[in-house]
C-alpha cells in the first residue's frame, strides 16, 4: 500500500496489542489531552518485590502512529523491570516499528512519555523517588529533548532550535530560533508548554519565537 | 481493490469524465497548434475558435460576457490573480485594506497573507458556528481605504454557503470590489453575475470531472487588475502563457455535462449519508444544516481521531478526508473547524465526505455501515467517552 507508514506500523495500527484498561492497576498515566490533539493512557501492573512489569495496557485517542507506538511500547515494556522500562526511548520504539515519518514523531512520543509518567507515578507512590529538585535550565533542557522538531523528526535541542532558557520565580521563558509565522510555530509552542508546565515548581511557560 | 474503491473526496479531485477526455482528444492530436490571430494559418484559427467557444460556454454558465472570462491554471492561480492583481492596481491609488474571512481556502488565505507582508492590512472576519458570515459584520469592516472583499461562495470543508447576493451588495454599495472563490459551488449552486454584483469569480475544472490544471477567473468589465504573469499578450493581456486549449475545451465539456438532475442526485445521496451517520452516537454535522453544498457532508465523531478513521476506511476501500491536525502538513487542526468556533477535539474527529458523479446510492449504505464500525472499533481503544 502506498502509505508513508511501514508495514510494521500498519500492522500494529490494524491489530494493536495490549489494548484496554487494567481496573486494579498499580500505576497509570494519561499524556496529552483532547484540547491539544492526541492522548494516550498507560496502565501498569507491577510486581511489588521484583519491580517487574507483569501486565501493561494502553488506550489511544490518536492517529495511526500514536496507536502503533502505544502498541509497540507495551510489547517492549512487558516483563521488564521499571528501571529498565523507563529507559525505553522513542527512538527504540520507532526502530522496533521500522521507522516513523518525521512529521509523526510528535504523535508517537506521547506513548513513551505515558509509560515513563506511569512508572514515575508508581515510584512516587511507593516512596522510590528521591527528593524533588528545583527546576533548573538543565531540567528544562531535558524536557525540551522530548519536543520534536517536525521538520526533521529530531528534538528541538539536538536541532539547535532552543536559543535561550530563562527561569525566574517559576516562570520559564523559552526562546526558539524560528520565525513567529513559521509553519510549525503554533504546534511547537503547544508542545513546549505541554512538556514544561507539569514541572512541580513551574507556574507559567512563555515561548518566544526569535528567528 | 481499485475497482471497488468508494471515492468520497471529490472536493479534492474528481475522476475525469470520459466524455471530457473525448472532447479534448482532437486538441491534443489534431488541432494542436497555438491559438493564432485571425490572419494565421488555419490550424491555429481552428485552435483559437475552440478556445473562444470554450470561453463562451463558461461565460454563459455564469451569465457573463465571453471577454469577461480568462483561463488560468486552476483556482489557486485565479485567486492569486484576483487578490494580488487588484492590490497592484489599487494599492497606490485607493488604499491598502482587504477584507476576507477566517475560513477561506488556502489560495485566498495565503494570497492575503502575502499581501500583508507587502504592507497591506487584511481583516479576517469571524463566521458564525454554522460557517455563515453576517452581512452586517462585513459592512462594519469596510473602510474608506478598503479595495477588495474576498468571500468564498461555499466552504471547501464544511460546505456552508454564504449569502453572496447580500454580501456582494454590501460591498457594491460602498464602492468596493468583490471577489468570490466559487471553486466548490460552481454549477452546484446557482450564480448569475447579472444578478449578483460580484466583480471577480474563481473557478476550476478539477471539482467538476474536468481536467486538472485548468481554471478560470471571471473579471467584470472595467475591473482594475494588474496581471501577475508576464510574457505574451494572451487572455486579453491579463495572463501570459500559451493557452491550454485541450484543458479549456475539457473544462467547457465538463460544464456542459452538469445538470440540475445530477445535483439532485448528489443531494439525495448526501442526505442519506448524513441521516445514517448521525445515528452513530456522539456524532454531529459540521456546517449549516441546509445552506450547504449538495455534495458535501462533514461529520465529527467524538473520542476518535480522523487520520485513524481515514486509514481504516482506506483499508476497506473508502477514500475520505479529515480536518484532524494529525493529517495536516502543518500539524494544525483545520482552520475551518476552529474558525466556526469548534475546538481541537471537534477537528480531531472530523471527516469530510464529498460526492461526485460516479458515486452510487448503494455506496452510501456501505459507507454508513463501515464508518459506524470503524468509529465503534476505535472508540473501544480510546481512553475517552467510557464513563
Amino acid at each position: 500500500m502506498p502509505l508513508p507508514y511501514s508495514e510494521k506500523v500498519m500492522e500494529h495500527f490494524r491489530n494493536p496489542r495490549n489494548v484496554g484498561r487494567i481496573e486494579d492497576a498499580d500505576a497509570k498515566a494519561v499524556e496529552g489531552s483532547p484540547a491539544c490533539g492526541d492522548m494516550v493512557a498507560v496502565y501498569l501492573k507491577i510486581d511489588e518485590k521484583t519491580h517487574r512489569i507483569e501486565d501493561i495496557k494502553f488506550e489511544s485517542y490518536g492517529c495511526a502512529s500514536n496507536i502503533a507506538t502505544g502498541s509497540i511500547i507495551t510489547e517492549l515494556a512487558k516483563g521488564k523491570t521499571i528501571e529498565e522500562a523507563e529507559k525505553i526511548t522513542w527512538k527504540e520504539a520507532s526502530e522496533a516499528l521500522g521507522g516513523l515519518p518525521p512529521l509523526k514523531t510528535h504523535c508517537s512520543v506521547l506513548a513513551v512519555d505515558g509509560l515513563r509518567a506511569a512508572i514515575e507515578n508508581y515510584k512516587e507512590r511507593h516512596g522510590l523517588i528521591k527528593e524533588r529538585v528545583p527546576t533548573t535550565e538543565e531540567v528544562v533542557r531535558k524536557r525540551l529533548k522530548r519536543v520534536m522538531n517536525p521538520m526533521v523528526g529530531l528534538d528541538l535541542v539536538r536541532t539547535k532550535l532552543v536559543r535561550d532558557i530563562r527561569i525566574e520565580d517559576g516562570v520559564v521563558t523559552v526562546e526558539v530560533d524560528l520565525p513567529e509565522d513559521h509553519q510549525f510555530a503554533n504546534n511547537i509552542r503547544e508542545e513546549i508548554v505541554e512538556k514544561v508546565e507539569p514541572l512541580w515548581d513551574v507556574r507559567q511557560v512563555i515561548v518566544r519565537f526569535v528567528g | 481493490m481499485r475497482d471497488r474503491l468508494i471515492y468520497l473526496d471529490n472536493a479534492a479531485a474528481t475522476r475525469l469524465d470520459e466524455r471530457v477526455l473525448e472532447a479534448m482528444k482532437p486538441y491534443l492530436f489534431e488541432i494542436y497548434a497555438v491559438a493564432t490571430s485571425e490572419f494565421g494559418y488555419s490550424l491555429g484559427i481552428e485552435a483559437r475558435d475552440a478556445l473562444e467557444a470554450a470561453r463562451k460556454t463558461i461565460a454563459d454558465a455564469l451569465g457573463a460576457a465571453a471577454e469577461e472570462v480568462i483561463f488560468t491554471s486552476g483556482d489557486t492561480e485565479s485567486s492569486n490573480l484576483a487578490l494580488k492583481g487588484v492590490a497592484a492596481a489599487l494599492g497606490e491609488k485607493k488604499g491598502r485594506h482587504i477584507v476576507t474571512t477566517r475560513i477561506e481556502d488556502f489560495p485566498v488565505l495565503y494570497s492575503a497573507r502575502a499581501l500583508e507582508k507587502q504592507g497591506f492590512q487584511v481583516t479576517y472576519l469571524p463566521v458564525g458556528p454554522d460557517g455563515r458570515l453576517d452581512p452586517d459584520r462585513l459592512a462594519e469592516a469596510l473602510r474608506p481605504e478598503t479595495i477588495l472583499v474576498s468571500i468564498q461562495a461555499a466552504n471547501q470543508e464544511i460546505g456552508t454557503l454564504q449569502d453572496l447576493p447580500a454580501l456582494a451588495r454590501v460591498a457594491k454599495e460602498r464602492g468596493v470590489l468583490f471577489h468570490t472563490d466559487a471553486t466548490h459551488s460552481f454549477l452546484r449552486v446557482p450564480l448569475d453575475v447579472r444578478e449578483v454584483p460580484v466583480d471577480l469569480v474563481t473557478l476550476s475544472a478539477h471539482t467538476l470531472h474536468g481536467p486538472r490544471g485548468i481554471g478560470a477567473l471571471y473579471i467584470r468589465k472595467g475591473t482594475p487588475l494588474v496581471r501577475q504573469m508576464d510574457g505574451g499578450f494572451q487572455e486579453f493581456n491579463l495572463r501570459a502563457g500559451l493557452e491550454n486549449i485541450p484543458g479549456a475545451v475539457g473544462f467547457a465539456e465538463a460544464v456542459r455535462l452538469v445538470t440540475p438532475e445530477e445535483n439532485q442526485r448528489l443531494r439525495a445521496m448526501r442526505d442519506r449519508l448524513v441521516e445514517g451517520l448521525l445515528q452513530v452516537p456522539h456524532s454531529r454535522l459540521n456546517g449549516h444544516p441546509t445552506l450547504r453544498l449538495p455534495q458535501n457532508a462533514n461529520i465529527s465523531f467524538r473520542f476518535v481521531e480522523g487520520e485513524s478513521i481515514l486509514l481504516h476506511l482506506d483499508m476497506r476501500g473508502i477514500a475520505v478526508s479529515t480536518g484532524s491536525a494529525c493529517f495536516s502538513r502543518s500539524l494544525e487542526a483545520s482552520h475551518v473547524i476552529l474558525g466556526i468556533g469548534g475546538n481541537h477535539e471537534q477537528a480531531h474527529g472530523s471527516v469530510r465526505f464529498t460526492f461526485g458523479r460516479f458515486n452510487t446510492e448503494d455506496e452510501v449504505d456501505v459507507v454508513v455501515r463501515e464508518v459506524a464500525d470503524v468509529v465503534e472499533n476505535l472508540r473501544k481503544i480510546s481512553p475517552l467517552g467510557k464513563e
